[in-house]
């Protein structure tokens, strides 16, 4: 397969499309978790219910239409191959639980891949919504669309008082995770980012890595997302995340302003370098190669950087995974392997967008 | 000490094995660690969960200070799923959706501490079962506006949703009667 057609595949058709504030807003999701009112959740079930919940998702949606976005498609975990839930973990379109523990477990996908809905997770159900750069409230109501259609088949767990009943404590109300991905080089670099941090936890919002609890922020990507789910509405909590995205993404514009001004040379010299890096490197690592990318996305969105589309980090984000790598390569690599396929693949990229 | 896998990072991580007896050491960097699967990565979570299960055996009654004993025995079980209180605080899950039913009593606390002192859902209600209780809510909603304009003196307001009301708790009676 050809570099161009793999990429094509590699990167969800969504992220190709720019949204609001894409130049530091890369993506926004919600969560919604769910459980059948009377099963046993996932957690504790015995294997014949899980499997129940599976064939009853594989008869009832199985190439089902959902409204105007085409048909889904719906995927026993157990049925891919080690490498292929690497890359479904890498594209964001199940969890690492669902991957690692889950053999009774199953995924419905949309064509777009926008809409995923874990099936057997934690929760019987994790529907995620997924849209270009910044525009939470717009996911909330496609995701709620989801959960709305389908109800019509499957009666929640619900209780009055508590809202939707969920596995953990930690999700029971609104089932509700939304969430931002957010490229903050500016604020990283001007060490902005481990003052901002607590502050932003006071509020009752969490910073992760890029992927998710306990990661670390690779290429300056960092996922905010809301702690509490119980006692707000799904309007306010998605308000309150709102708002706080915005004043970061305020600041990190005047972080950039602030850097180009003051440090002009320093700045365009260092991203001159990350950029050189990728482009004749021929062992590369995925540390390195996320600091560098993420220096040559800042270089194009501040100017330095011409005729290179700012979607490449989305992009090479994705690929320089182990697990992309190893899908491309279509057997597992060792550590050094990975690392000069990283290197080639990077170049022969970069290579695409001079021609 | 340098990693023995890459040669170029420090080792930071040192692990002991012990097979029959016979010991190996490793001396590696985590990045090497992680590449060999020396640990899992599925490590996340894990310190959020345990600091959840943490929560739940701080018992309530001992939190205020009161010298009575919980209210929940540790062998109460959830008559669906068969989860008892006793392995819900240890696993900081629920098992089915009964069990919040079972552990009622106790799960206030816990709540207030995760959800920052929230204890009642607001917001989404299923379509299915969405009616009654969104009618419920528009009813409590009115109410205590209905207070604020009566003591605010504002009586035609207050009349206006006193009107409101009505109308909606009788057509909650009618559906009732329709129901039954």
């Amino acid at each position: 397969m050809s570099l161009e057609n793999f990429m094509s595949d590699a990167i969800s058709p969504w992220m190709k499309e720019n949204g609001p504030d894409c130049d530091i807003v890369m993506s926004s999701r919600i969560r919604l978790a769910r459980n059948f009112e009377n099963r046993t959740f996932p957690l504790i079930a015995k294997a014949e219910d899980l499997d129940d919940v599976l064939d009853f998702f594989q008869e009832s949606y199985q190439d089902a239409d959902f409204n105007d976005r085409g048909k889904l498609q719906f995927l026993r975990i157990a049925d891919l191959s080690p490498i292929e839930k690497k890359v479904f973990v890498e594209k964001h379109l199940i969890s690492p639980h669902l991957a690692e523990h889950a053999e009774e477990a199953g995924v419905l996908l949309s064509e777009s891949e926008q809409v995923s809905i874990m099936v057997n997770e934690e929760d019987h159900l994790r529907i995620q919504l997924y849209l270009p750069g910044f525009q939470l409230r717009k996911a909330l109501s496609e995701a709620f669309e989801v959960d709305d259609w389908l109800e019509q088949k499957i009666t929640y767990a619900f209780d009055e008082e508590r809202g939707y009943l969920t596995t953990c404590p930690t999700n029971v109300g609104t089932g509700l995770r939304a969430s931002v991905m957010m490229h903050l080089p500016a604020l990283t670099m001007t060490h902005q980012m481990n003052r901002l941090t607590p502050a932003i936890n006071q509020l009752g919002l969490v910073v992760r890595g890029i992927y998710g609890e306990g990661s670390e922020a690779q290429g300056n990507i960092y996922q905010i997302s809301n702690q509490i789910t119980l006692g707000k509405s799904e309007q306010d909590i998605v308000e309150d995340l709102e708002s706080v995205v915005s004043q970061l993404v305020e600041q990190e514009r005047q972080a950039r302003e602030t850097l180009t001004e003051e440090l002009s040379i320093q700045l365009e010299d260092r991203i001159f370098r990350s950029y050189g890096t990728l482009r004749y490197s021929r062992i590369i690592e995925s540390k390195e190669a996320a600091t560098c990318l993420s220096d040559v996305r800042l270089g194009i969105d501040i100017g330095y950087i011409q005729d290179m589309p700012q979607s490449i980090l989305n992009e090479l984000m994705v690929l320089i995974q182990p697990g992309f790598l190893q899908h491309y390569a279509k057997r597992s690599l060792s550590g050094r392997e990975r690392d000069v396929l990283r290197a080639s693949l990077i170049r022969e990229r970069l290579h695409l967008e001079n021609n | 000490m340098e990693c023995q896998e890459c040669h170029i990072r420090p080792a930071t991580l040192h692990l002991t094995n012990v097979v029959n007896g016979q010991k190996t050491e490793m001396h590696v960097c985590e990045h090497c660690a992680k590449e060999n699967g020396y640990v899992s990565y599925g490590q996340e979570g894990y310190s959020l969960h345990n600091l959840l299960s943490g929560l739940f055996h701080m018992n309530p009654s001992t939190v205020q200070g009161h010298k009575h004993f919980s209210q929940a025995p540790a062998a109460l079980a959830c008559p669906k799923c068969g989860l008892t209180y006793n392995e819900f605080t240890r696993i900081g899950k629920f098992g089915c959706a009964s069990c919040y039913e079972t552990f009622e009593d106790n799960l206030n606390p816990i709540f207030r501490r995760v959800h920052s002192g929230n204890t009642k859902h607001e917001g989404k209600i299923p379509k299915r079962m969405g009616s009654g209780i969104e009618k419920k809510r528009k009813i409590a909603a009115y109410r205590e506006s209905m207070q604020q304009f009566i003591q605010e003196e504002e009586f035609e307001k207050a009349a206006e949703l006193r009107d409101k009301i009505r109308l909606l708790e009788q057509q909650s009676d009618e559906q009732e009667e329709g129901d039954s």
